[in-house]
């Protein structure tokens, strides 16, 4: 099992081009085999993906389970995992079967969904995988493609704008990146992100059309890295694009993108930034906190008012980001832990959310709060399954939502008491919006004629909740399952960066002082 | 002495006696009736002279006291615009000979066009320069005007030809200032005048005017206006024509002209080309937005491409060419497949050329409608397609050589250009149910066409056929 990781990467894109090569009908069986091979191919990928997870040594804060190959361009073919990535890879592909059954009552063009799904899920695994700078690039820009597709194709009503608005935002972002990128490159002479880790970009300011840079190239790198992570995130104030491609995507495709896609941001600052970028991050960490602490709080209360459920969980995923940014830039080990945990909760809980509204949505095509209500009273099972990813959105202890919002909440205060004292707020909001939503819909009478004849959820979708169910609650009274597996690599990570910082102060005082 | 010059440039030899005989021999028989047998005999020669090219080729062969160069650079150029002007002419064939177009002066044309791009970018010599970009131009502005009943083509092909004619008094005149101020026409001297230090006024301003010429030819703005009329007015396979070979012929010409003559003062004439990059992105990205042609869309696409070629040469390194050339190569098939769906294009006959007819084409064929998506994610420069490694490869050589601002701002371009390439997709995928839809009649050529160079834009990502080693090696040749 050499190359377990670029199995596990690849095999969603095989099942893809065997299906767009050989499914060929249009008819019914056409559809239910595409279906079949997708789940299929999704759940391969899950168990092999374990192998990465027992093959894995958590004492060992390098990569691991390398592989290595020439490529285009001087550029190189490498994959490997370590504690901070090795999760994500694992949330994904615990995450894609579970779209697929999601996505059974498609009926318009079902191989071309399950195509992109599949494609997908192949070009995230790699986002996290990759050890090249361009292989990442590539990765991470390519999966705008069938997402964009997803969005325009099987979106809502006004999914057009939805879906042009999500490329260009997201590309606009990336290309700056990209060319941080090409300027690393050029500076290091290598795009292997092992050997970027230990290259010392400068930190010597310099002046930029009248403007002194703090921190020189490094903080140029950062605002350029920081442009394609903060709208990916995404972060206030580039967070427009979320509510609207949330709404317009088709429920599997909200899921994806709250569970999985916005964890790429916050893995970028984790890969990049910190690691690459310390003097960069440490001129920017305060802005970087503030934004945090509004995006919690202000995203919190737009939360408060949407009509549409989507949107509200939306929203509510903007405030949850905000704790993982804000966890992040505290930079120790407390806030960096607590980051990771809570993208990895957050990856649970939203995904669940999405698809509690895809219940009632499929049931009655309608995602408005106020067409609803009194739900218990027809549907006790999926008023409990809600009621249960609610508080845990809500961050009740016991959940994994508690766990992630208290490391980041606590490794905030040792850096800045305001900004904590601020998104600690945003706790109490998260309670308001989202109990409300809860109390809306499922509580109440049942006046609606249209309600009445509602029916709980079926056989398929409980089984689509049992796996969220228990990682919520798994992770919520055992988080050691998580905070050990990452714990050794972000301690090494905390501890290079602390080093790069004062290696940076010390020579800049050697420098002042003759 | 004579023999070993004319060994050197044998294979042009061979493509304009051909082509001469041939004109002959069909004025004297049955005329248009030979003309499809033509097509096939004039692209099979292109394409084996490629192939002769590519092969046999080594080192660096001077003819005819140095005003003819053939070195790995030429060949490169060469073999690149053979390929691609033997491929456009057997898109070419069908989509004519239905319309009454397919006379048997537009292969021999073509051919002869082939010829003078060969000569320019073997060009040791501002004579033999100007000689090889007058015998393109003049073929390329007749068949502009092939669809001699139509007031458009008739109007493209004027317009072509006195704008032109402008660009080639610049040029000339450029010419003789260089000629005034150096003593010599030939490149090798130019540059040793250069080199000593002599760099005059007169001098500058007669390079000037050269690149204002050549921007003419690879319509870099200010110097784009004829682009898009020429480009929507020209029957679609002379557009194909337009987009592909001599795009590479003009901008490999330039590469040669700034290198082999004014190399030495790279810093002198960077800031030009880099303004001419600038506003050609910029302006091919936004004046794109508003079409609704896709002839004229891809008009301004390719003035945005030649943009990002130009940063290669902008740069004034060695990187900077070998990127210019990949990235000529990977523009130069995207075309292809892009105007072999565009010859497609047609309703009840008609040719079709406005984009929003491409209404929800997704659901009528997949297949092709697929191919373009991948194409068009590849001109926006989406990976993984090869064009966006066609965009990396500039990026980087700009960034090396220092301009770093010049790729921040194609980066810009870069993302707004997306639009209307993503609009394309839209259209095809996401759009209304259209009343009337295009039917694309495919003949084995353009199916072929189309499907394999959207395959390519993504084999391309593991395997580049020893393009880039070639470009890699065509650049060291140019620059030392």
């Amino acid at each position: 099992m050499d190359n377990i990781l670029s199995m596990v990467t690849f095999i969603p894109a095989i099942a893809a081009g065997l299906m767009a090569l050989f499914l060929h009908e249009n008819d019914a069986a056409a559809q239910r085999n595409a279906k079949w091979i997708a789940l299929l191919a999704t759940t391969v990928t899950f168990f092999v993906s374990i192998g990465i997870y027992t093959g894995f040594d958590p004492s060992n804060t390098g990569f691991q389970m390398v592989e290595e190959a020439e490529w285009l361009l001087g550029l190189k073919y490498k994959m490997g995992v370590d504690g901070i990535s090795i999760l994500f890879v694992l949330l994904t592909t615990f995450i894609m079967p579970l779209t697929i059954l999601a996505s059974w009552q498609v009926t318009d063009r079902v191989k071309e969904y399950m195509i992109a799904f599949l494609l997908l899920e192949t070009l995230m695994l790699g986002v996290f995988m990759a050890l090249d700078l361009v292989l990442f690039y590539l990765f991470f820009e390519a999966g705008l493609i069938p997402m964009f597709l997803i969005i325009g194709i099987w979106g809502g009503a006004n999914r057009i704008y939805a879906s042009f608005k999500f490329f260009l935002y997201t590309f606009l972002g990336s290309v700056l990146m990209l060319v941080a990128m090409v300027a690393m490159y050029a500076d290091a002479g290598t795009t292997d992100i092992e050997a970027l880790m230990s290259h010392q970009f400068s930190s010597d300011g310099f002046s930029v059309l009248g403007v002194y840079i703090v921190g020189g190239m490094q903080t140029l790198m950062f605002l350029a890295f920081f442009a394609s992570f903060a709208v990916k995130m995404p972060m206030w104030p580039v967070h427009t694009w979320l509510p609207d491609a949330h709404v317009q995507a088709p429920t599997a495709g909200s899921v994806v993108l709250a569970a999985i896609l916005l964890k790429m941001g916050g893995y970028g600052f984790l890969r990049f930034s910190l690691p690459m970028f310390p003097v960069g991050s440490a001129v920017m960490t305060d802005l970087v906190l503030w934004m945090s602490a509004i995006a919690v709080v202000y995203t919190s209360l737009v939360a408060l008012v949407q009509e549409d459920m989507k949107k509200l969980i939306a929203y509510s995923s903007v405030a949850h980001m905000g704790f993982v940014t804000m966890g992040i830039f505290a930079a120790n080990q407390q806030g960096i832990d607590g980051a990771i945990f809570q993208m990895i909760s957050h990856g649970f809980i939203s995904a669940a959310l999405f698809l509690c509204v895809g219940v009632i949505y499929d049931r009655m095509h309608t995602r408005d709060i106020d067409a609803y209500g009194g739900l218990v009273i027809r549907m006790p099972a999926y008023a409990l399954v809600f009621m249960l990813f609610t508080m845990a959105n809500v961050g009740l202890p016991g959940t994994s939502g508690f766990i992630g919002e208290f490391l980041t909440l606590m490794g905030a205060f040792q850096v800045n008491t305001w900004v904590t004292a601020v998104a600690a707020t945003g706790v109490i909001f998260s309670a308001g919006y989202a109990l409300w939503l809860y109390r809306r819909v499922v509580f109440g009478d049942l006046i609606k004629e249209s309600l009445k004849s509602i029916t709980d959820m079926s056989a398929r979708e409980r089984l689509i909740f049992a796996p969220l169910i228990v990682m919520t609650i798994l992770l919520g009274v055992y988080p050691s399952l998580v905070t050990d597996v990452i714990g050794n690599s972000t301690a090494a990570l905390i501890s290079n960066y602390d080093t790069a910082l004062t290696a940076a102060e010390a020579a800049t005082q050697t420098a002042a002082s003759h | 002495m004579i023999q070993a010059d004319l060994t050197v440039i044998l294979p042009e030899i061979i493509l304009a006696v051909y082509a001469m005989a041939a004109l002959i021999g069909a004025v004297y028989t049955t005329k248009d009736k030979l003309a499809p047998a033509l097509v096939w005999v004039t692209a099979g020669l292109m394409a084996a002279l490629s192939f002769w090219i590519a092969t046999n080729g080594e080192g660096t062969n001077v003819a005819f006291n140095g005003m003819f160069v053939d070195d790995g650079f030429a060949r490169f150029a060469k073999v690149a615009i053979l390929l691609s002007a033997a491929a456009v002419l057997l898109m070419s064939q069908e989509y004519m000979a239905r319309r009454d177009l397919l006379r048997f002066e537009f292969p021999l044309l073509v051919a002869l066009a082939a010829v003078g791009m060969m000569m320019m970018v073997s060009a040791g010599d501002l004579m033999s320069l100007y000689m090889g970009l007058e015998l393109q131009s003049l073929a390329l502005y007749v068949v502009a005007a092939l669809r001699r009943d139509s007031a458009k083509s008739t109007e493209a092909g004027l317009k072509y030809f006195v704008l032109g004619a402008l660009s080639s008094g610049l040029l000339l005149y450029g010419a003789s200032l260089v000629y005034g101020f150096t003593g010599t026409t030939l490149f090798s001297g130019i540059i040793a005048t250069v080199q000593a230090g002599d760099v005059s006024l007169g001098l500058l301003f007669g390079l000037i005017f050269l690149i204002s010429g050549l921007a003419f030819k690879v319509s870099a703005v200010p110097f784009h206006m004829w682009t898009p009329d020429v480009y929507e007015g020209s029957p679609t396979p002379i557009t194909a024509f337009f987009a592909t070979a001599p795009k590479v012929a003009a901008m490999a010409l330039f590469a040669r002209l700034l290198h082999d003559a004014f190399g030495g003062i790279v810093k002198d004439w960077q800031q030009v080309i880099v303004l001419l990059s600038v506003l050609s992105m910029l302006l091919g990205a936004i004046a794109a937005i508003g079409q609704r042609d896709i002839k004229r869309l891809m008009a301004f696409s390719s003035i945005a491409h030649m943009g990002y070629a130009l940063i290669g040469l902008a740069a004034g390194t060695e990187m900077g060419i070998k990127a210019m050339l990949m990235y000529l190569a990977i523009y130069v098939t995207m075309n292809i497949g892009t105007f072999a769906f565009i010859l497609m294009m047609e309703r009840d006959g008609k040719p079709v050329t406005d984009i929003d007819a491409l209404r929800q084409y997704s659901k009528r064929d997949p297949g092709k409608a697929l191919a373009v998506l991948i194409l068009m994610f590849s001109l926006a420069g989406v990976p993984p397609m090869l064009g966006f490694f066609a965009k990396f490869g500039v990026w980087q050589a700009g960034v090396s050589a220092g301009l770093t601002g010049l790729v921040i701002v194609s980066a810009i371009a870069s993302v707004i250009g997306a639009f209307y390439y993503l609009r394309i997709v839209f259209y095809m995928y996401f759009g209304d149910e259209n009343e009337d839809p295009i039917e694309t009649r495919s003949t084995p050529v353009l199916w072929g066409a189309l499907m394999g160079s959207a395959a390519l834009m993504l084999i391309g990502v593991f395997y580049q056929f020893g393009v880039e080693g070639a470009a890699a090696a065509a650049a060291a040749t140019l620059v030392n």
